[in-house]
């Protein structure tokens, strides 16, 4: 039997963090919701299994989403989490296969060589310990990546670095022990014996030449377990407590399973899983144009995990969902921070330091507001019979251009409609929730929805995609709920409109709530490239950029509001486009105040392209010659 | 004084030492632009709320910062916070904060209470 008492705190730590992974993911499992489970039972057992699978070893392992946004972040992880990877599972296998037996205890592999220092002299032992020394070569390539993006994060191509709590950075400094450590306990025991690769052997040549190598590498020995212990101890403690979640969490994912609007296992599964990487910071628009940097998804997820108080970070956001885009864990940040913004889910819990190794679900029971329903006066409406309904929304009745182009829009293609909200109707509801007033939203949903019941209508037609969104994720309703750029494209595909060409070049701006809030990317496009000419630009689609004029963030001073407009309209008017169009009312009006282009919504410009009906000549009138306009070629 | 025939009226009065400013303050200093208001109105002319009912933005602002809060509760709940008023505003106070944090301010003012 080989045993040194050095080995203890690596086995302390290690089974630690096996029986912990454990106790965690069952609480998770009995924690999530009835549907949920079953789906996650569904998915262990089906095809999201291999989905999963794959999505490990390409996300967790190889880094692939960041990889191609950043190489050398990419690289930076991939070499700490696929290199750490390879160097467990090859250590395992040279236990294995050159160990005194074959199936060894976990620290056999870990601590080989000391157990083993005559090994790797000659034939396939020297190929194989060049290999290993390659391995602990690429781990330690990117911890010095790591080591200097803590001090210059530009190194790596960050802008900025996440801040780390001081249990962070203990947890950190053990992790980046644990290498260098191992490198000078393999080189001074190479050393001694004269055995090694071209790392650890030549470095142990080297080391031997000038101090006692046999006596030095076991203090080494001991370092590198006692790092190794320490990192799992702490690991529950920290961010790094992202490594045992995220495995959980792509199991779930693909089993189907989401946020949903209500605080549970699945939230508190992605509380865990953030790595705090800080990619959601250098996408965020609010860090490079306004210099706010403490509200980002990392910090909301670190002051969830911390139990802070985390009302301010969550209502300071645009919620315009690049950072879900760009998290290459997938944690799906602005369902989140809904959550977050909800009454009562923002309130300070205290707990002790074992109450941090196994928290409770916080059970949020939102608090309860005085006096009656606050817009019960609401009056009751008696709408009209149509196919189709029109819902301008507050943001288009304060841009009337874009109001009045759609009539006469839905007017010259004979559209049996009702405007809804001719005089100004309620509010959608969106901004409540926004706010976190899911109670009082619902009141007005309710009574929208009650009017388009009545209405009979099949179709809804909005202008605004704030509206847009809730008309579709929120109400309860049975008629087909359109933005109006997708309305105008199929009114083109119908024939029921007919269009000129404008001689124009146009930049298009794609909203957050109907882009990525909806996936709405190619309807408005479709529409501009039939009546202009539509530019591209370098934020397309899921990239696009908030106005800054977004009602998610109640928190933003109207300064910093322009300029994240200035910096939205001066990216998209580099190219000097005539017009630059959108599909937001509130996207218009403040772009327009942010830059010297025209500013137009979709239905305008369809509205100015909009052919004269033809007129019937009489020929017998002299005047019908003068009565026509006159068009240049 | 009596002889020259004026008194006070008593809606007309607005009494500083019985007025509570706590609600003011609350917003203050949690949103600066508060203070920015003009009381120009254009919140008002604008608001869906307002539509509907005679509910003011305005009004209410006033009514916060005198510390009439009593008349200033009932009305701050018909807010929709649609945002409008923000967009029309010609100081840039975000009223939007300015209507939650006023809510959030009587919430905790009659939790106390009880």
């Amino acid at each position: 039997m080989q045993f040194d008492p050095f080995v203890i705190p690596f086995n302390i730590g290690l089974y630690f963090i096996l029986i912990y992974s454990v106790v965690r993911s069952v609480r998770w499992f009995g924690n999530l919701s009835r549907p949920d489970k079953l789906r996650l039972q569904r998915g262990f057992f089906g095809r999201a299994f291999g989905q999963s699978l794959r999505e490990i070893f390409m996300e967790s392992l190889i880094h692939r989403k960041i990889l191609k946004s950043n190489f050398r972040l990419g690289y930076m992880h991939m070499s700490l989490a696929f290199g750490w990877f390879l160097l467990i599972l090859f250590g395992t296998l040279e236990a294995d296969i050159f160990g005194e037996k074959h199936l060894n205890p976990p620290y056999k592999a870990i601590f080989f060589k000391f157990f083993n220092p005559e090994h790797g002299r000659q034939g396939f032992e020297a190929v194989y310990s060049f290999w290993m020394d390659l391995i602990l070569a690429f781990i330690l390539s990117g911890l010095l990546l790591a080591v200097i993006k803590r001090f210059s994060s530009g190194v790596v191509g960050m802008k900025r670095s996440t801040k780390l709590r001081p249990l962070d950075k203990v947890a950190l400094t053990s992790l980046w022990l644990i290498f260098p450590s191992r490198l000078l306990a393999e080189s001074f025991t190479s050393g001694a014996y004269g055995t090694g690769s071209f790392l650890t052997g030549s470095l142990g040549s080297l080391l031997a030449g000038l101090m006692p190598a046999q006596e030095i590498a076991y203090p080494f020995w001991w370092l590198y377990s006692l790092s190794l212990g320490a990192f799992f101890i702490l690991l529950p403690l920290t961010r790094y407590m992202h490594i045992p979640t995220e495995l959980f969490l792509i199991f779930a994912r693909n089993s189907g399973i989401t946020t949903g609007d209500k605080s549970g296992a699945f939230k508190e599964i992605q509380k865990y899983s953030c790595s705090s990487c800080g990619m959601c910071i250098d996408a965020c628009q609010l860090s490079f144009s306004a210099d706010i940097t403490n509200i980002q998804g990392a910090y909301l997820l670190k002051g969830l995990r911390n139990n802070e108080n985390v009302s301010d970070i969550a209502f300071n956001c645009l919620m315009c969902g690049r950072c879900d885009i760009k998290c290459p864990v997938g944690i799906e940040l602005t369902p989140i921070r809904m959550i977050s913004r909800r009454a009562g889910e923002t309130e300070q819990v205290k707990s002790s330091i074992l109450k941090e190794y196994l928290p409770d679900m916080i059970d949020n029971t939102p608090v309860k507001s005085n006096g009656k329903p606050s817009y019960s006066w609401l009056p009751e409406e008696e709408p009209g019979r149509a196919e189709v309904i029109y819902f301008a929304g507050c943001m288009t009745h304060l841009t009337p251009a874009v109001k009045n182009s759609m009539v006469r829009i839905l007017n010259t293609a004979r559209v049996n409609y009702i405007f809804m909200d001719s005089s100004g109707g309620a509010c959608c509801g969106r901004p409540l929730m926004l706010a976190g007033q899911d109670r009082e939203a619902r009141e007005l949903i309710n009574f929208n929805s009650k009017i388009i019941w009545k209405t009979g209508a099949h179709t809804l037609v909005t202008s605004c995609p704030i509206c847009y969104k809730v008309f579709r994720e929120s109400y309860y309703l049975d008629v087909e709920v359109v933005h109006h750029s997708q309305f105008i494209r199929k009114l083109i595909d119908e024939e029921s409109l007919r269009l000129n060409f404008l001689r124009k070049k146009v930049v298009y701006h794609t909203p957050c709530d109907l882009g990525r809030g909806s996936g709405v990317y190619e309807e408005p496009k479709d529409v501009l490239r039939h009546v202009t000419r539509l530019q591209k630009t370098d934020f397309e689609d899921e990239d696009s950029f908030c106005c800054g004029g977004s009602l998610g963030n109640l928190k933003i001073s109207s300064h910093d509001k322009s300029r994240i407009a200035m910096d939205t309209a001066a990216a998209l008017t580099r190219c000097k486009p005539d017009m630059l169009a959108t599909s937001c009312p509130l996207c218009k009006k403040t772009l327009s105040a942010a830059t010297e282009t025209k500013v137009a919504d979709i239905a305008e410009i369809v509205a100015e392209a909009i052919a004269p009906a033809p007129v019937k000549k009489k020929l017998t009138d002299p005047l019908s010659r003068i009565r026509e306009t006159v068009r240049l070629p | 004084m009596d002889k020259f025939g004026f008194t006070i009226l008593k809606e007309r009065h607005i009494d500083y030492d019985a007025n509570d400013k706590c609600i003011a303050d609350y917003i203050a200093s949690r949103e600066p632009g508060f203070m920015l208001c003009i009381e120009c109105g254009c919140c008002s002319a604008t608001c869906t709320s307002g539509n509907f009912t005679r509910f003011s933005l305005r009004e209410l602002q006033i009514l916060i910062r005198r510390g009439e809060n009593d008349l200033a509760r009932e009305d701050i709940s018909k807010c929709m916070l649609c945002g409008k008023c923000i967009l029309v505003c010609p100081r840039g106070v975000n009223t939007r904060n300015v209507v939650t944090l006023a809510r959030e301010a009587f919430q905790k003012n009659m939790n106390n209470a009880v």
